[in-house]
């Protein structure tokens, strides 16, 4: 089976001339379904481009970006925005609900687009929210929730339908570490039941989640960490 | 690792023989400290010679033998609990002697050393989230010791993370002089 998302030599770069800027050279990033990938690197090291262009809302400059084994460069601009509502799932740092719809609302908005039936959408948006543990709270508009709350909202929103990929930036960055893990649990569970998910963040307690590592510097993938190995040897090895 | 006054602590639930105490201690750190009942009888001779334990029986230390805690236990181990650990020597400064000698060796690229040292902390993060994923969601014990060391090693990340970050500055504006190691090290060597 073709892997969930595929970079191939990807390069994105804005402007031209003097004010050139290479955001991203060559990255090349295989992610399977079931696997979730870490992207680490400081700021402007292009982990919100390679994340905008995996997710098919940015052109890569040169390179191929294959979604579920479709090349985005041979797809019409509808099935790239059909894709993106079926297929893919976004989490943003600051959550982006809309204020004027409730949980289930928010999580069954995608759906609605996509043209379900109103009934359908917000049953399966509720069965998302039940997922997560927030059937209480469906009712709820945005501003009545918690951040940890409001994020859950956003990853069911995500998880929703029948998507593959969920794709992540900084998810947890507003929040606690005890908000911030729980979170962090929400997408790997996500991933487990068979998601490929990507998350973008500079924090390495957050990045520890992920099956696997990527560092970006200056727009270019410098290295990744090796599958983490059984816990024994951590645990019970020789005491210092 | 105080075990002495781990042993004080489970005693302010009531009277215990030494093996018991042993396997409590055991559990109660989510089985990551192993403790040899040896030590735990050793230690509890010791408390009693100190008064801060009291046994029923002659001095002897026999499996049945029930421990107390005395009021002088009782205060030894309030006042520990308030007291700061004494500083370890951070791991962290063989590192930062290693960074520091990366930026004088010709030839090495400081950035990628940095990057190996960051990839090997976020690997050990990865094994250790992996067990807090998987085993510690419902024991606190465990749970608190794990997050203790990934924040740890997440603190050394972020002075890679600070460090790359001025060497790029550096990079930046070659004719800056860099630190120069012999002026460093003595705050680690004075520690040694």
């Amino acid at each position: 089976m073709s892997p969930m998302l595929e970079l191939r030599g990807v390069s994105k770069v804005y402007g031209s001339g003097p004010t050139e800027v290479n955001a991203l050279q060559d990255v090349s990033l295989s992610v399977d379904r079931g696997e979730m990938v870490a992207v680490m690197g400081p700021s402007g090291s292009g982990k919100s481009t390679l994340l905008t262009i995996a997710g098919s809302l940015e052109e890569a400059s040169s390179g191929d970006v294959l979604v579920g084994g479709s090349d985005l460069r041979t797809m019409s601009a509808d099935d790239r925005a059909r894709l993106r509502r079926r297929s893919i799932g976004y989490v943003f740092q600051d959550f982006n609900l809309l204020a004027g719809l409730t949980a289930t609302e928010n999580v069954a908005l995608p759906l609605e687009l996509d043209g379900h039936e109103s009934g359908v959408a917000h049953a399966k948006g509720l069965e998302a929210l039940r997922t997560l543990g927030l059937a209480d709270r469906a009712s709820h508009f945005p501003d009545d929730l918690s951040g940890g709350e409001r994020q859950r909202v956003a990853i069911a929103r995500a998880m929703v339908g029948n998507r593959q990929l969920l794709l992540a930036d900084e998810p947890s960055g507003a929040l606690d570490s005890v908000n911030g893990e729980a979170v962090m649990r929400l997408l790997r569970d996500a991933c487990k039941r068979g998601m490929a998910g990507v998350v973008v963040t500079h924090d390495a307690q957050l990045a520890a989640w992920a099956d696997r590592v990527v560092f970006l510097r200056d727009g270019r993938m410098v290295d990744d960490t090796m599958p983490p190995k059984g816990p024994e040897s951590l645990l019970f090895g020789p005491e210092k | 690792m105080s075990v002495r006054h781990a042993l004080l602590a489970l005693l302010t639930e009531g009277p215990k023989f030494g093996l018991k105490l042993q396997q409590e201690f055991e559990s109660r750190t989510g089985e990551v400290w192993p403790l040899n009942v040896g030590q735990v009888y050793t230690t509890l001779q010791r408390l009693e010679r100190d008064g801060l334990v009291e046994s029923d029986g002659d001095g002897g230390a026999g499996p049945q033998k029930d421990f107390r805690i005395t009021a002088t236990g009782q205060r030894e181990l309030e006042q520990w609990l308030q007291t700061p650990p004494e500083a370890d020597i951070p791991p962290r400064h063989e590192l930062v002697i290693k960074v520091l000698v990366a930026l004088r060796v010709p030839g090495v690229d400081v950035h990628q050393v940095i990057q190996a040292h960051r990839r090997q902390l976020v690997e050990v993060m990865q094994r250790y989230t992996r067990v807090k994923a998987e085993a510690a969601e419902h024991d606190l014990g465990l749970a608190l010791i794990l997050d203790a060391e990934l924040f740890r090693l997440e603190g050394v990340v972020r002075w890679l993370d600070a460090a790359d970050a001025r060497v790029g500055q550096l990079d930046a504006k070659p004719d800056s002089i860099p630190v120069d190691v012999s002026d460093s090290p003595n705050i680690v060597a004075s520690r040694r």
